[in-house]
């Protein structure tokens, strides 16, 4: 930057002159958007500036921030996955007719997970190895999900496992009088593992390769069909997992359970600054975008004059801004 | 089929004319009719009465007739999404914008002083139409001036439409009764269902609209290249723009047969996932993705085979909520046929398997 002709720039200078890398941009402002949101709130609504009210967020939105981080993988590599919702709903009706057939939880959480990997996997061979588009594939993965869950159960079975329905209810209390869930923790971690893979590994690399330019990162010899795949498969574990953590959050498996949700996932990496062209955005922004969905149904819930469906136009709003943004800034790179 | 254009002319292929039996085996509507008539023939094997038409108070009564009734929703949304992906676009907003104009047409009788009048359901007809007309303009100003891509821009209305249509209703499910309005759905003229003929009545008007004029070609030519196209004097922007408004409102000539069908709007629910019912019935029809080319009769074909397909799963004894899986399968199964690498590899295998035969014989 502009420090570096400066002979001997003080502390003062640097932080002055400090911007971020333009590729950090988008999360930043996504950032920026959500504390911008969270103080609004605080100053509207009387208790709203709580750590509780930040918690419950996070609690209420877990399966969410799952989803979008699978979601993410997959749009950075240049797809998209639109049977992240349906994904959801056959797992909590998996986890629900296996437990109440007497399965031990463990091995129902497990052949939940497996199902849904399964499910991903077998999306990106048809995605990669058939050159089917991915719009198309996990279109038909979205009415195979949906069509099984129904096939399982037109009705609503509840989950009363106990083992199950202990750690749905397990609280950890934090300092300060605070508490949260097990869902939380394992939303969180995932984040965590999904931003490690993305920045740190050799596969998380290629998956930037692939979406930027297919052809080139074929050309350097990296694996793109390994990372084709693997990022479906991802994506479905992690629809999988969302799907363990919408189980928990509800207590029951529906096959009307998470209609349009793939919509919300796609919507929060979009906010989050990842560019729906591949290539570009980090897993943190889309944990912001699912945080600012997350606020924006928290107001509405505050507000109490505000009907729900506003917070389906506001997330439209939201989706149409940074669109149009990102596209600004791609024409101006270009 | 999918790669005429850019395959290189084989040796037989250069025949003048090919046989009319191989000119039928070529054809890219072979496999769903067929399709359509082993369902058929599936349907009549469980319920032998199946097929019966009888006539009751003028009308024709029958399964036949409701399937072909049934396929007028699909059918509309379909055509106006055949254009759309004709320019290699796609538009997946018209789920919602169907529900906003069933929402504005119900609330509006709903609202009007004579409720039961016919004038009041062609002005809220009308309205809502006017709207779907606002809500392509939109949808195609995001696609062809600002530049977004089509998936996405389109993915703005999809998440805020519904939204959008709840606040038309007051979150309600509005209940109108007006017998013109739901004429358009359960009504007859000459003996066929009105909703049918509406979406007939679109199709050939687009078919001559695109077919007897250079319309369609343009169309096809900025699928294929939209700068090229511009550069060759083809107005790129405003045919992708027009292709979005007349998306828009097929979809709300649907949105309106649906809720004429039930003579309710509840937001929520109103044509859920019709934009993925119509994709496929446009990807059945032979129209690629890619854009570039369309098939108008094979879209309906398509529109047709879904309606088949939903009718049938329920009369062979299968749970009618099945349809889902079995969709997926004709996503998959159509994507297969149409994939030029799944194409090469059972070529590669039936030549192998030619010539192995040839070296036995």
């Amino acid at each position: 930057m502009s420090a570096t002709t400066v002979p001997n720039p003080t502390t003062w200078d640097r932080v002055r002159t400090y911007s971020p890398a333009s590729r950090y941009l988008p999360v930043v402002a996504t950032f920026a958007l959500f504390i911008g949101m969270f103080g609004f709130g605080g100053i509207s609504y009387q208790g709203f500036f709580d750590w509780q009210v930040f918690l419950s967020l996070l609690l209420d939105n877990s399966f969410l921030i799952v989803l979008a981080v699978g979601m993410t993988f997959v749009i950075l590599s240049g797809g998209i996955d639109l049977s992240v919702g349906s994904v959801v709903a056959l797992s909590t009706m998996i986890a629900a007719k296996t437990m109440e057939m007497g399965w031990s939880p463990y091995l129902s959480m497990a052949t939940v997970l497996l199902v849904g990997t399964l499910l991903g996997t077998l999306m990106g061979v048809l995605v990669h190895y058939l050159d089917i588009e991915p719009f198309i594939a996990t279109l038909a993965g979205l009415f195979l999900a949906r069509g099984l869950t129904y096939l399982i159960s037109k009705n609503s079975i509840p989950i009363t496992d106990e083992t199950f329905v202990e750690l749905a209810f397990a609280s950890i209390t934090l300092p300060g009088g605070y508490y949260t869930t097990w869902t939380v923790v394992i939303a969180l971690a995932t984040v965590v593992v999904a931003a490690y893979v993305l920045a740190r590994t050799r596969f998380g690399r290629t998956v930037y390769a692939v979406g930027g330019n297919e052809a080139s990162a074929m050309l350097m010899g990296l694996r793109v069909a390994v990372v084709k795949v693997g990022v479906y498969a991802i994506s479905g574990f992690c629809a999988a997992l969302g799907g363990l953590l919408f189980a928990l959050y509800t207590l029951s498996g529906y096959s009307l359970h998470a209609v349009g949700m793939e919509l919300d996932a796609i919507a929060a990496v979009v906010i989050g600054g990842t560019l729906l062209t591949g290539g570009r955005g980090f897993v943190v922004g889309s944990l912001l975008g699912v945080l600012v969905l997350g606020t924006i149904q928290t107001f509405i819930s505050f507000d109490g004059t505000l009907n729900s469906w506003w917070t389906r136009i506001a997330i439209g709003v939201l989706l149409l801004v940074f669109v149009v943004v990102q596209r600004l800034m791609t024409r101006r790179q270009s | 089929m999918t790669d005429t254009l850019d395959r290189a002319p084989a040796p037989e292929e250069q025949a003048p004319r090919p046989g009319p039996v191989s000119r039928l085996l070529g054809h890219q509507l072979l496999w769903p009719v067929v399709a359509i008539v082993v369902m058929l023939v599936i349907d009549v094997i469980a319920v032998p009465s199946f097929l019966d038409l009888r006539v009751q108070d003028g009308h024709l009564y029958g399964n036949p007739v409701d399937i072909v009734r049934n396929s007028a929703p699909v059918m509309l949304v379909a055509l106006g999404m055949t254009l759309v992906i004709a320019t290699r676009g796609i538009d997946l907003s018209v789920g919602a914008v169907a529900a906003i104009a069933a929402a504005v047409a119900c609330t509006r009788i709903v609202e009007s002083a004579d409720e039961g009048a016919a004038s009041a359901a062609i002005l809220a007809c009308t309205t809502a139409l006017a709207a779907c007309v606002l809500l392509g303009v939109w949808n195609g100003f995001l696609v062809s001036v600002v530049g977004i891509q089509p998936i996405i821009a389109t993915l703005v209305l999809m998440v805020a439409g519904r939204g959008l249509a709840m606040l038309v209703t007051d979150g309600q499910i509005t209940t109108p009764s007006n017998d013109a309005f739901s004429g358009l759905a359960t009504g007859f003229v000459l003996g066929l269902p009105i909703a049918f003929l509406i979406a007939l009545g679109m199709v050939v008007l687009t078919a001559v609209l695109t077919r007897r004029t250079a319309l369609g070609m343009l169309i096809e030519a900025v699928g294929i290249n939209p700068d090229a196209s511009r550069l060759a004097g083809v107005r790129a922007r405003t045919i992708t723009w027009t292709v979005y408004v007349f998306a828009a409102v097929c979809a709300g000539m649907a949105g309106l047969i649906i809720a004429a069908n039930t003579n309710s709007v509840n937001a929520n629910s109103l044509g859920l996932w019709i934009e993925l019912d119509a994709i496929l019935a446009v990807v059945i029809g032979g129209t690629a993705l890619t854009g570039g080319r369309f098939s108008l009769a094979g879209t309906v074909v398509g529109a047709l085979l879904i309606s088949t397909l939903v009718r049938t799963i329920p009369s062979i004894g299968i749970p009618s909520e099945a349809n889902y899986l079995f969709k997926a399968f004709v996503v998959i199964l159509v994507c297969l046929l149409q994939s030029p690498r799944a194409r090469a590899a059972l070529r590669v295998r039936g030549r192998r398997a030619a010539s192995s035969k040839a070296v036995a014989a």
